[in-house]
């Protein structure tokens, strides 16, 4: 085991974790926001940098400061490393810095995507106060397009995060999309028009972190905070047959993946359950889906979001109280 | 000052070919390496010698060949770095053209010294000419038993392939070099784990220069002690430098390390002075991502010393007042270059070159191509020049690779030593 401090708070971790892993564990405030890094998917994690954190002690044998900040997600953890996210102002204003990129490009169109209220992005901007950015530049356009029977592709809402591509590589057989060309050219694209159709290929609509994938079976039906995530199960032979239930009524509007407060899923589904089972006699109905994580769903509006504040070291002291977390 | 190591010899008719570098003493390094000395001591002649990187970042050849992971049975892999892409910088092109077998040479040597049985040169895409000239090295090279099975009848065998990239800057970041030469898509990896462990296939792989590489034979054979005598303090040997701009005698020059920057731009042995008669307005000396000194400064430290053609004097006075010695690409500009067009058409490179993967880098290099383009062509702001300020400062140390620092310091610099230029641009508008 190996010990490491974030925010004044130490725990034990295993080794090999990194540092987003371990400020998991401790939960709460301490958890730096992960736009790319996706826990279910092998490589993810780097790309997007919000997730940024100050290593004030690299570990017990060498107590010098990291010289840079440190993408959180793939920084593993050392013994005796001392970490500081919400305790750094510098952290606070580099992350400042990274969501105002992640805006630069975007089209900041919530009132007419079907992600707003359950967008990470959105909640980032939101939490980091720019829902703007200081850029007069014009955006990047892309049209909308059709990647496959089931899914459309607003690249103009991308941010790059790369999942959908580990998360094709990895759950199907075949990728048939991927990442063109280079710098702020770059989009996620097919080579051949409306190629994606693979038993698996729905889940990249549930990792992506922004409403760039959409599902074609759900589009504009209705915004999310109409309707209510129930867990569902049934009998399936392709995946475990667990989702989320997106009910108006009696009526499924979507199926989903079930989403932790993180916004990953807990276990990938077939594309069977999610585009083609709508029907409420398909499954059996749990109890509502408890989503812990701090959005607009769950505080229903935006008013009631907290900001976090920075809280301030104090030498020697454990602040803030796990408890208060 | 006038050592010549590396380009001694390229006066000689036909030293492209084996049998002229022979005659001057070629290959004899490899001779005295297999049948005198182990691998260990090839490695610690290098380290004696106090080599340092010549890719950009001069990190010490001797100490990055130590990390290399030994302990596993996978492969070692040695890649040299040829993609020579950054703006102004143009030496390695010009010591693979003239004088090839250096470089495999020091190849040789240096696979022998890491336990590396395949090597490989990823050379830019568009010096497609050079492949041809390496290969033919190479060629000869195996029929003179110095490539190949148990090479001059030692127990160590060694191959060399060429590998051309596609035409990205970035790919002569060291990780997206291996991801290219793999077959992938050029996006620089995340750090950790590093090359030495997981480099080329997952397996432990070191990345040199060109010219790093092409050093190790002389080292070998005047002894690493010898060659540390050579330069000034911590920037030992000697240094390639390719100047251009608005000087009179633009080409790649070997200086000895510590010349007085003074000397290199007037001495008619080196750049002879600014071109026309004009008076020096700034310098970037180490290719385009380092920051950029105005004449004043260049000449001298904050403090009033002569700057030297050093690692540590160029960096006097870090970010404040200092700049780099990079990969020796010199530029040069007079007193009618206008530093507001430059650095716009420095972001413009930058901007086309990010691979795109990390959101400072992807977002921050078009956004400031964006501002300065405005403020070159005449609808800028004064807050666009802190605007400027600001995306830089974004950017710098918050990304993947170095290439969004490399965007940033030119930025930050001109602003810093020129910001009258930029403010002249938005009020003459
Ligand atoms: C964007 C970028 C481009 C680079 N291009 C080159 C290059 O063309 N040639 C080179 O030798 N090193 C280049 N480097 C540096 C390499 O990553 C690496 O540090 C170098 O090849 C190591 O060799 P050295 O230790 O012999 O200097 C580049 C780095 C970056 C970030
Ligand atoms: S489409 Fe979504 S998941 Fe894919 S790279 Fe873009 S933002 Fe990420
Ligand atoms: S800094 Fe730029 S070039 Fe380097 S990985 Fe990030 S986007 Fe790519
Ligand atoms: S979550 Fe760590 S860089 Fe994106």
């Amino acid at each position: 085991m190996l010990k490491v401090t974030i925010d004044n708070i130490t725990i034990d971790v295993e080794e090999g974790m990194t540092i987003l892993q371990a400020a998991r564990m401790i939960g709460g405030k301490v958890v730096p926001p992960a736009m790319c890094y996706y826990s279910k998917l092998k490589g993810t994690g780097g790309k997007c940098r919000t997730c940024l954190v100050k290593v004030a002690q690299s570990s017990a044998k060498d107590p010098r400061p990291m010289p840079k900040l440190v993408a959180s997600c793939s920084t593993p953890v050392q013994d005796g490393m001392v970490v500081q996210n919400l305790t750094s102002p510098e952290v606070q204003e580099a992350r400042k810095g990274v969501v105002e990129m992640l805006l630069v490009n975007h089209p900041l169109d919530c009132p007419v995507c079907d992600q707003a209220g359950e967008c990470d992005l959105q909640d980032l901007s939101f939490n980091y106060g720019m829902e703007e950015t200081a850029s007069e530049e014009e955006r990047r356009e892309f049209p909308v397009i059709d990647i496959g029977p089931f899914i459309k592709l607003h690249m103009n809402r991308c941010i790059l995060c790369y999942r959908c591509v580990y998360a094709a590589d990895q759950l199907t057989s075949e990728r048939r999309h991927g990442v063109m060309y280079r710098g702020d050219g770059s989009e996620i694209s097919t080579l051949i028009a409306n190629v994606i159709d693979n038993d698996f290929s729905g889940n990249v609509i549930d990792v992506c972190p922004v409403g760039a994938l959409t599902d074609k079976t759900f589009r504009f039906k209705s915004r999310v905070w109409f309707i209510k995530p129930m867990d569902a199960h049934r009998e399936c032979g392709r995946c475990s047959g667990k989702g989320t239930v997106w009910m108006f009524g009696n009526e499924i509007y979507r199926v989903t993946g079930r989403k932790d407060q993180y916004g990953e899923v807990e276990e990938f589904i077939c594309n069977e359950c999610r585009f083609e089972k709508k029907e409420l006699a398909s499954w059996t109905v749990e109890g509502p889906r408890k989503i812990k994580r701090q959005s607009v769903i769950s505080a229903n509006h935006y008013e009631k979001m907290v900001q976090p504040s920075i809280i301030k070291p104090i030498e020697g002291q454990m602040i803030p109280p796990q408890n208060e977390l | 000052m006038g050592s010549s190591i590396l380009l001694a010899n390229i006066g000689v008719p036909g030293i492209r070919n084996l049998k002229a570098y022979r005659a001057s003493g070629g290959y004899s390094a490899v001779e005295k390496a297999l049948r005198e000395m182990t691998p260990a001591q090839v490695a610690q002649e290098v380290t004696r010698s106090g080599l340092r990187g010549r890719g950009g970042a001069g990190f010490p050849t001797g100490l990055k060949w130590s990390f290399l992971d030994r302990k596993t049975d996978k492969p070692r892999y040695l890649v040299c770095n040829a993609d020579e892409s950054e703006p102004g910088t143009f030496k390695d092109r010009f010591l693979m053209d003239k004088i090839p077998h250096l470089l495999i040479e020091g190849l040789i040597l240096s696979s022998y010294a890491l336990g590396v049985n395949n090597c490989y040169i990823y050379i830019r895409g568009e010096f497609k000419y050079l492949v041809g000239i390496l290969e033919k090295a190479i060629r000869e090279a195996h029929q003179n038993r110095f490539l190949g099975e148990k090479i001059l009848g030692s127990d160590f065998s060694l191959n060399i392939f060429v590998h051309p990239g596609a035409g990205a800057y970035i790919c002569g970041e060291e990780t997206a070099l291996l991801e290219s030469l793999e077959g992938k898509r050029g996006n620089p990896r995340i750090k950790p784990p590093f090359p030495a462990f997981k480099g080329l296939y997952g397996c432990p792989t070191v990345v040199n220069n060109v010219e790093t590489l092409a050093t190790v034979g002389p080292i070998i054979s005047m002894g690493g002690e010898e060659y540390a005598k050579i330069g000034k303090g911590k920037s030992t040997g000697t240094k390639l430098i390719s100047a251009c701009g608005n000087i009179n005698n633009p080409g790649v020059y070997e200086i000895e390390m510590g010349l007085l920057l003074d000397d290199f731009i007037y001495s008619p042995a080196y750049c002879g002075g600014i071109a026309k008669g004009k008076k020096l307005k700034a310098v970037i000396p180490g290719g385009s991502s380092v920051p950029i000194l105005p004449a004043d400064l260049i000449l001298r430290t904050l403090n009033g010393q002569k700057r030297l053609m050093t690692y540590e004097s160029l960096a006097e006075g870090e970010f404040a007042s200092g700049t780099m010695l990079g990969s020796g690409g010199f530029i040069v500009f007079d007193e009618d270059a206008c530093i507001v067009r430059n650095t716009w058409n420095l972001t413009r490179f930058y901007r086309h070159e990010s691979c795109g993967q990390c959101s400072p880098c992807r977002e921050g290099t078009s956004w400031m191509e964006n501002v300065l383009y405005r403020l070159e062509h005449g609808s800028g702001k004064l807050s666009d020049i802190d605007l400027l300020v600001r995306v830089a400062k974004n950017i710098e140390g918050n990304t993947i690779c170095p290439l969004g620092d490399a965007a940033a310091w030119p930025v930050a610099s001109a602003i810093r030593h020129f910001r009258h230029e930029f403010e002249e641009h938005v009020k003459n508008a």
